[in-house]
């Protein structure tokens, strides 16, 4: 009964409830290999979605996450052009260690300088995309400077699912691991529910954020690549905006904002239902400039939401308190 | 600040004149002195009076938000949206020229625009008590994608002669109206802040809301008042740069609320709330104005400027704790 009445499970039911007003005029919406395709196109907001998880779990926020994603892209992309034979495996681990490195920047700010992460985040939001600007000078690099490996990856087909959805399926499981059965993961909760009671503990509050910005900075990176090869295309404006988007599939998903409580399975339904909005506005007919609006209003619907439920568990504990006095 | 230093109590409070010669003002305008005198000596068309007059118009849009801002963030809330506010209230104005509106029409719009934004989000943060960065950060994508839902690739043109005075009017000489429009809100907001029970009443929420509401301020209502003023200024701020750039396009302005949290920032005002003053925030949009317009003529893109700004944003904040660490070591 309990789980009927979780968030996860309201949600579930609004994105089931989604698809049966679409499935009603389109059916062919929801037949398994088109589902199997909105999943695909939704891996990226799922991978970013998990990083700003763990960040907003500790009481921070990351809006460099796009940018992260598109210089890391760019990087990648440039790299490959300029040496074609250099194998995919090394590329992707540089992605990984540049985005963290760029993570690790955000962190340490908001570690050893105590700066608040939105402004921290805002500030190397616009400093990492003006980089991209300058070490490409503002050019593309398009499909046919790109080697065929560096492109065939993330579209390459395993047991009937492109690698890309693969690579989102293991990285929810990892990160589920990560967050439920290490240490780590646990104080990524702790630090957010209670700070003070984190300290005594023995949790070092700084640290911990750092290493959620540092997770959060290697996903984009991750996504960097693998959003680079998809589309075939580098430019200095890819995913511009992605990040308010990627905040959103967490509110949503039920990541309170103040910190410490929400669940892996609640982000990844929070992309998903985004993600199939996003796909269905032009299945529908609808013009796809309404998906900045609705990903807006869906913003502030959910925080509402939040706000709602976990006030109204805060009553409780006065009253009891009152009582038990 | 550790407990040692917190636990110190001075013998005397320093002098009024050596608290001037420390303060973050002081030192925000020497720095805008340097750039000054750095800028004249890098191009020999920065010392005209036209082309100064035309600096101006870098940072007076962003100022007049940047006043209602500082009061915000003083206050311990921030406002994202400002930028998709611009949006809104000029695509609405756009909206009322194709019904052919005239100028005070067009004018009432955007303030009515700006406004009614400011109220939205103040009211979910005032009523539903939601965290403002949130609520700004989702209202922020609902402004501007109402303007794209309405207006997509398109763009809204054809604005009255009589409106692009706003944007583009002297009132004598090369004082626009823009700047004469800034300095009387500098000295309003000046008064609002540093002179008025309502600015002593700011900076208390700020500082400690739960016991300014023991003080009896009603907290809620005049956190709505900030946030309305606020929206307002968003809607005088769209009014100029429509009328400046006599179109509209739904992308208008993008991007600019970081550059308005930067001027504030950078005007000493505390993120976290509690202290600042008008007279940083005018400095630091002097600033701003001068550092954008001496790398413009210097041809430097708009988007290597923005890695400056966002510089600038972390170095300011950055810098005084560096010094702190660094002293009490």
């Amino acid at each position: 009964m309990a789980f009927l009445k979780s968030r996860e499970a309201i949600l579930a039911g609004a994105i089931l409830l989604l698809l049966a007003l679409i499935a009603w005029r389109f059916p062919g919406f929801v037949a398994p290999d088109n589902l199997a395709r909105v999943f695909n196109d939704t891996s990226p907001l799922i991978l970013l979605a998990l990083g700003q998880m763990a960040v907003i779990l500790t009481r921070c926020i990351d809006l460099s996450v796009a940018a992260n994603l598109a210089l890391t892209g760019m990087v990648c992309a440039m790299v490959n052009a300029a040496a074609p034979g250099l194998p995919v495996p090394v590329i992707i681990a540089m992605a990984l260690a540049l985005g963290a490195l760029m993570g690790a920047v955000n962190g340490l700010l908001v570690w050893t300088l105590a700066i608040p992460p939105i402004v921290v985040t805002l500030g190397t939001m616009t400093i990492y995309r003006g980089i991209i600007f300058v070490i490409s000078d503002g050019q593309w690099v398009n499909s046919h400077e790109m080697s065929d490996a560096f492109k065939a990856l993330p579209r390459a087909e395993l047991l009937g699912l492109p690698v890309l959805s693969w690579i989102a399926l293991v990285v929810v499981a990892l990160f589920a691991l990560l967050i439920v059965r290490t240490p780590l993961g646990r104080a990524f909760y702790a630090v957010g529910g209670n700070p003070g009671a984190a300290v005594y503990a023995g949790l070092n509050v700084g640290r911990t954020q750092f290493w959620a910005f540092t997770l959060s900075g290697t996903l984009a990176g991750l996504t960097g690549y693998l959003w680079v090869s998809r589309y075939a295309v580098a430019y200095v404006d890819i995913a511009s905006g992605f990040e308010l988007e990627v905040v959103a599939a967490c509110v949503i998903g039920g990541i309170s904002i103040a910190g410490g409580a929400g669940t892996v399975t609640g982000v990844v339904l929070g992309a998903l239902f985004l993600g199939i909005i996003k796909n269905a506005l032009p299945v529908v007919n609808v013009s796809p400039f309404y998906q900045l609006a609705i990903s807006g209003g869906a913003i502030i619907i959910a925080v509402a939401f939040n706000a709602r439920a976990s006030r109204s568990r805060g009553r409780v504990i006065l009253k009891s308190a009152e009582h038990a006095s | 600040m550790s407990l040692a230093e917190r636990a110190t109590i001075p013998d005397r409070l320093n002098s009024r004149l050596q608290r001037a010669a420390t303060s973050w003002e002081l030192l925000l305008f020497l720095v805008a002195v340097a750039i000054f005198i750095a800028n004249s000596f890098a191009s020999p068309y920065f010392l005209n009076a036209w082309n100064l007059s035309d600096a101006t118009f870098n940072f007076t849009e962003k100022a007049l938000i940047a006043f209602a801002m500082a009061l915000l963030i003083i206050s311990g809330e921030i406002d994202l949206s400002v930028a998709s506010i611009i949006a809104l209230a000029s695509t609405a104005m756009g909206a009322a020229v194709q019904l052919g509106a005239g100028t005070p029409v067009l004018v009432f719009v955007g303030l009515a625009t700006g406004l009614a934004c400011g109220a939205f989000n103040g009211a979910l943060v005032t009523r539903l008590g939601l965290p403002s960065i949130v609520v700004t950060i989702g209202t922020m994508s609902l402004f501007r994608g109402i303007s794209y839902i309405v207006l997509g690739d398109g763009a809204y043109r054809g604005y009255p002669a009589s409106f692009s005075y706003f944007g583009q009017g002297y009132v004598f000489w090369v004082v626009s109206f823009e700047l004469v429009l800034f300095a009387l809100f500098a000295l309003t907001y000046y008064v609002v802040l540093h002179r008025t029970n309502f600015g002593r009443a700011i900076f208390a929420i700020g500082n400690n809301p739960t016991a300014a509401l023991f003080s009896g301020l009603r907290v809620r209502r005049i956190k709505f008042v900030l946030f309305l003023l606020t929206g307002l200024m968003s809607g005088i701020a769209a009014i100029c740069l429509t009328a400046r750039l006599g179109s509209t396009r739904p992308s208008i302005g993008f991007g600019w609320e970081l550059e308005v949290v930067t001027m504030v920032v950078l005007g000493g005002v505390n993120i976290l709330g509690g202290s600042g003053s008008i007279p940083g925030v005018v400095i630091a949009a002097f600033v701003m104005g001068l550092v954008t317009f001496g790398l413009g003529l210097l041809n430097v893109p708009g988007i290597v400027m923005s890695i400056f700004i966002g510089l600038l944003l972390i170095g300011v904040i950055a810098l005084p704790r560096l010094w702190t660490i660094a002293r009490t070591r």
